[in-house]
């Protein structure tokens, strides 16, 4: 299987499906992992470098979870390609950037993937469809586990995971939920709602723009402490808040229907007419509108279209989705052509 | 006034820029500062503030802190400083002084309660495991799940009867 044939399939978090997934987009773990007494890899002179991922890479081969799975030079990608991986939550933008030795190793499924020598050695990634921040961590537990078996982990009794930067010390845990909250947005309650997440220690943020501007009304809900609760712990704390946030959206949901029908259809159906005739569209006038038909869906307003097609659109509609898509480069001009042109497809 | 930058529209925005006790003024139009802000912003990243909270931790910082250098990596703590993150594991002994109080600020708890490698052969310290249950037993009360905050409760008086007969 090469980089190209993951165009044909849709990422196991674009699926649409698990709990509460007409909210929850998709739900990821990240564990970070370095080896014992190996310089971290922005400390580590090449050959270490090299040494780190050679071990790092044998070691997953060697795992019933990862073997045979697809592993990857970031020097041997071209710029397209480290951006198509990004769009796709396989790894970071920072891992997109130059570097000799570092690697990506990922399963076919895109459900588990690793960065290895980012900022720590590795960076193990777990995704789910919907709201299953504990199946996600489950999976990345056992191919953690499993690799710990082959590889003498960077450990202390007091401290645990030790990690390059002290902010993921400990449990090395991240984990985020990706939630769409166009009711909250629309019915001005956001604003609380953020303000009263970051109060309980989690961080809430746009997945697109900054801050409160989130465009999409995408938004990623992350712990912000790694050290000194457990991993069930967390992982707990983060559903129960976010359970009470899907609450929220979904009570806003059902008022904005009965109250306020006229104004969520309209602006549901212009999204749509939009998206329907244009012929040259940017990314982020797309994001905004495919929110509203995403609401639309989920209402029951739109009957033509899929929870699914529509996550899939906000995805293959980024530059370089766009670009594999049509097999060439596109500067962005071409792109904003490209773009409406795929959209018209997808929703007539 | 005109724009400093471009010269060519009235400078609406006044910046005082400070550095290595240099002080510049400078006057820009509203394009122009929009540019500089952004610059500004890439220049205070994450980096900076993590070297502001390792700085904080250690108000008696002394030339002998600085100096002090990892073993295994050769990491002082100046370059640590410098750049908020550690060269190997090995820099949380070499710093173990420092690196406590900056863990506690950043996490508000100082010790690892949570998985434990299988290959390392080593297990949580006691205190560790303390801690983890007493945040369980609290979270169980806050949530009303009594009967379990009551097992809990036996498993914590278990444990301390156990630390108090080994000291």
């Amino acid at each position: 299987m090469n980089l190209d044939d993951l165009l044909k399939q849709d990422s196991e978090w674009l699926k649409g499906t698990g709990p509460y997934s007409n909210i929850v987009i998709s739900s990821r773990v990240r564990l970070a992992r370095n080896l014992d007494k190996m310089p971290f890899s922005h400390w580590a002179q090449r050959k270490k470098q090299e040494e780190i991922m050679n071990m790092i890479i044998d070691a997953a081969n060697a795992t019933n979870y990862l073997k045979g799975s697809m592993v990857y030079r970031i020097r041997d990608l071209s710029e397209t390609d480290r951006m198509f991986l990004v769009e796709r939550h396989l790894m970071s933008p920072e891992h997109a950037k130059d570097g000799e030795f570092k690697a990506l190793i990922m399963d076919p499924k895109e459900v588990v993937s690793i960065m290895v020598n980012e900022e720590d050695h590795m960076r193990i990634q777990a995704m789910q469809s919907g709201f299953n921040l504990m199946e996600a961590w489950r999976i990345a537990d056992e191919v953690d586990t499993e690799l710990s078996k082959q590889l003498p982990y960077a450990y202390s009794p007091k401290y645990g995971y030790l990690t390059a930067c002290p902010t993921n010390t400990g449990t090395g845990l991240r984990g985020s939920i990706m939630v769409h909250l166009p009711a909250l947005v629309f019915s001005t309650q956001i604003e609380r709602v953020l303000n009263a997440t970051a109060k309980l220690g989690l961080n809430i943020r746009g997945l697109y723009g900054e801050g409160t501007e989130a465009s999409g009304n995408l938004f990623q809900v992350s712990n912000q402490v790694s050290l000194g609760r457990s991993e069930a712990d967390i992982i707990d704390n983060i559903e129960r808040i976010m359970r009470q946030i899907v609450d929220k959206e979904e009570a806003a949901r059902k008022i904005l229907l009965t109250k306020n029908h006229e104004a969520i259809v309209d602006r549901v159906w212009r999204a749509y007419g939009t998206l329907k005739s244009a012929h040259i569209i940017t990314s982020t006038e797309t994001i905004a509108l495919l929110s509203a038909i995403r609401l639309g869906v989920e209402l029951g307003v739109i009957k033509n279209l899929t929870r699914q097609e529509v996550n899939e659109l906000f995805i293959i509609t980024q530059p370089a989705h766009l670009q594999k898509l049509e097999g060439k480069f596109l500067d962005a001009s071409d792109r904003d052509l490209k773009r409406a042109d795929i959209i018209r497809k997808k929703i007539e | 006034m005109l724009c400093n930058i471009c010269g060519k529209t009235e400078a609406t925005v006044h910046l005082t820029e400070i550095i290595n006790d240099q002080v510049t003024k400078l006057h820009l139009c509203e394009a122009c500062a929009r540019e500089k802000g952004a610059e500004m912003e890439e220049h205070f990243g994450l980096n900076d503030l993590l070297a502001g909270l390792v700085d904080m931790g250690t108000n008696l910082e002394t030339e002998a802190t600085e100096s002090i250098k990892c073993p295994n990596c050769g990491l002082t703590y100046q370059n640590f400083r410098k750049i908020g993150r550690l060269g190997c594991s090995e820099c949380y002994e070499a710093f173990k002084k420092q690196i406590g109080p900056i863990l506690k600020r950043i996490h508000g708890q100082d010790r690892h309660t949570g998985k434990v490698p299988l290959k390392s052969g080593k297990t949580r310290d006691d205190a560790n495991v303390l801690q983890d249950l007493r945040q369980r037993m609290e979270k169980a009360i806050q949530f009303e799940e009594f009967e379990e905050a009551a097992r809990l409760r036996d498993e914590i008086k278990k444990l301390e009867a156990k630390m108090k007969g080994l000291k």
